[in-house]
């Protein structure tokens, strides 16, 4: 389990190591630089922040910098909001975009259980035939589509939420569904699959035959086989919740991580870039890793070596 | 000939279900009207009309108008051949090189095919719609552009189940026989692994068309898309609503209308692959 462990986080890192060469010079290369103004700056002040900012280096020399700040944690400075680092940026925006994820998540599971099971336990029934049909309509949904419906719904006619001013319970209800939609729709779906096929085997018959109850029977043994396959996309999952955080964000005005990269990207604010593609890719590498791990104690059959 | 059946065979399990029969022919719709959009339409996609600015569906305006007086349904259309061609334009490519990469990658010996599939890990590793953004920025936030950058971040899929299939049929007795007679290795991928794949790589084709078009219409509408306000190909879906997002309050159907188009679109994708799924299955199949 140690070496597993040790293989895998040294494979992250060489992702991270990747994402990070590759950001840097995908952002290098674009046309345009962080301080264009529509009103050209004079060009002893261009020249003194780019000396500030180090830009007026060698990319290399640029890149090697930032590594070694990379390495003692340190993000850089943001070009746009002066006085304030990358670090400090992410330390007060993840909160939010993380609780947002959490939400979300934990409103597709609550949603995906029941229908899932539903569906899987009353196979070829007009309730597997709905669960899948609003499966269907939820994976279809851009989740701006359904961020705007429900704010028109709920915020304009009905005004029941307002839309905006992330902090109150009350503010976090529509942003949350409009993320966890997708993804609940997603898990319902496998989790009606894999439960059919795991309804169809030999040891559920055994178990029904012995005369267990159906709840025994469902949660049991049906429910703990039918794991694994959820567990494998959650990796995908956690990915589909991150991109689709920057557009609630967006929609919803919250203040994460996800609006900060939209406008860094078009400030060309390369630290900003940088940070936050970085800690989302570090997000879905210890994802990725923990779901990992979590096959060997639900799956005994899985060896991590 | 075995393809051509089994093609016939899937035609047949279509024409069972009506939900993929009209979801087939809503696609066929929207391709066939946006493609004859100037033939159709008397309006123009661009233009001032200063006396029909924001006016509802009506009968010469059925979809009613937007900020500029332009004709909604007619700025649908063309926004439709952004859309599609991105859509579709995407997953072929991405088609072509995942499914190149996934064959050599499942052919090769288990060393190459090792390192192969590291690259692959790397690239389902990376948060896509972020590299996405950076790579269009570079590439230019056109129709190609975009097509292009959405290419480089999807063609691992075809890569993967490509490569996933590849291995299982490599060890099948027909290739061997192949093998045997000495056949070469060109014509053992072409003739005997590659028609064998075509289900699961139709199936993941049809789920990608509505998953590009989603991520183009999505970035449009962040504002980090396609925007091109003058050109005949520089307004997709996903610009139309953020055009109508900022009216929403006062002027709802500026964004009803193409959040309709995109979202009716990737659903009649969806119900199509969900059949197409379903016939290709052998398991399903046998019932």
């Amino acid at each position: 389990m140690g070496r597993f462990i040790l293989r895998r986080l040294s494979h992250g890192l060489a992702v991270l190591l990747a994402v990070a060469t590759l950001t840097f010079v995908l952002m290098h290369i674009t046309p345009g630089g962080p301080f264009d103004r529509e009103q050209r700056l004079p060009p002893q002040v261009m020249a003194n922040l780019y000396a500030k900012y180090h830009l007026d280096q060698p990319l290399w020399k640029q890149y090697l910098l930032y590594l070694k700040g990379l390495m003692r944690g340190d993000l850089g400075p943001s070009y746009k909001y002066l006085h304030r680092t990358v670090t400090d940026i992410i330390a007060s925006t993840l909160p939010v975009s993380g609780l947002l994820g959490i939400l979300a998540l934990g409103f597709a599971i609550v949603v995906s259980l029941p229908m899932g099971l539903l569906a899987a336990y009353y196979h070829n029934s007009w309730a597997d035939r709905w669960c899948l049909f609003l499966a269907t309509l939820g994976i279809s949904l851009p989740n701006f589509i359904l961020g705007g419906m429900l704010i028109w719904f709920f915020s304009l006619q009905l005004g029941w939420f307002q839309a905006g001013r992330w902090g109150s319970p009350a503010s976090m209800v529509l942003p949350t569904i409009t993320l966890g939609a997708a993804p609940a729709a997603y898990l319902s779906y496998l989790l009606r699959s894999t439960l059919i096929e795991t309804l169809g085997e030999d040891y559920i018959r055994t178990a029904r035959a012995k005369g267990l109850k159906e709840t025994v029977v469902l949660f049991k043994h049906a429910m703990r086989n039918s794991i694994n396959p959820i567990l494998t996309v959650m990796g995908p999952l956690l990915a589909a919740l991150v991109t689709g955080s920057f557009v609630v964000e967006y929609i919803f005005a919250i203040p994460g991580m996800g609006r900060f990269f939209i406008t860094a990207v078009t400030d060309r604010d390369y630290p900003m870039i940088m940070g936050v593609t970085l800690v989302y890719s570090a997000l879905l590498v210890g994802a990725n890793l923990a779901v990992d791990m979590l096959y060997s104690v639900t799956d005994p059959r899985v060896k991590t070596q | 000939m075995v393809a051509k059946k089994r093609f016939e065979e899937l035609w047949q399990r279509l024409r069972q279900n009506q939900v993929a029969l009209w979801s087939l022919a809503f696609i066929v719709l929207v391709v066939l009207s946006s493609s004859l959009v100037s033939l159709l339409s008397p309006y123009s996609p661009g233009g001032l009309d200063e006396a029909h600015i924001l006016e509802r569906p009506s009968l010469s305006h059925w979809m009613g108008t937007d900020g500029l007086g332009r004709d909604l349904l007619t700025r649908i259309l063309y926004g439709a051949r952004v859309s599609l061609t991105v859509g579709v334009g995407t997953t072929l490519l991405a088609l072509v090189i995942g499914t190149a990469y996934g064959l050599l990658s499942g052919y090769a010996r288990p060393r190459v095919d090792n390192f192969l599939m590291r690259i692959v890990d790397i690239f389902y590793s990376l948060p896509d719609l972020l590299v996405f953004i950076l790579l269009s920025l570079v590439l230019g936030r056109n129709v190609i552009g975009l097509l292009v950058s959405l290419a480089i971040v999807t063609w691992v899929r075809f890569a993967r189940i490509t490569r996933g299939e590849v291995l299982h049929i490599k060890e099948s007795v027909y290739v061997e026989g192949a093998r045997a007679i000495g056949a070469s290795h060109a014509r053992i991928i072409l003739r005997h692994i590659l028609p064998n794949i075509m289900g699961p790589i139709l199936v993941t084709l049809t789920f990608m068309i509505p998953g590009v078009i989603l991520a183009e219409s999505t970035l449009s509408f962040i504002g980090l898309g396609i925007n091109d306000p003058y050109g005949n190909w520089g307004t997709s879906w996903g610009t139309l609503a953020q055009d109508g997002w900022r009216a929403m309050r006062t002027y709802p159907h500026v964004i009803f209308f193409p959040a309709m188009a995109i979202f009716l679109t990737i659903l009649s994708f969806n119900f199509l692959g969900n059949t197409l799924r379903d016939a290709s299955d052998p398991k399903d199949r046998m019932k």
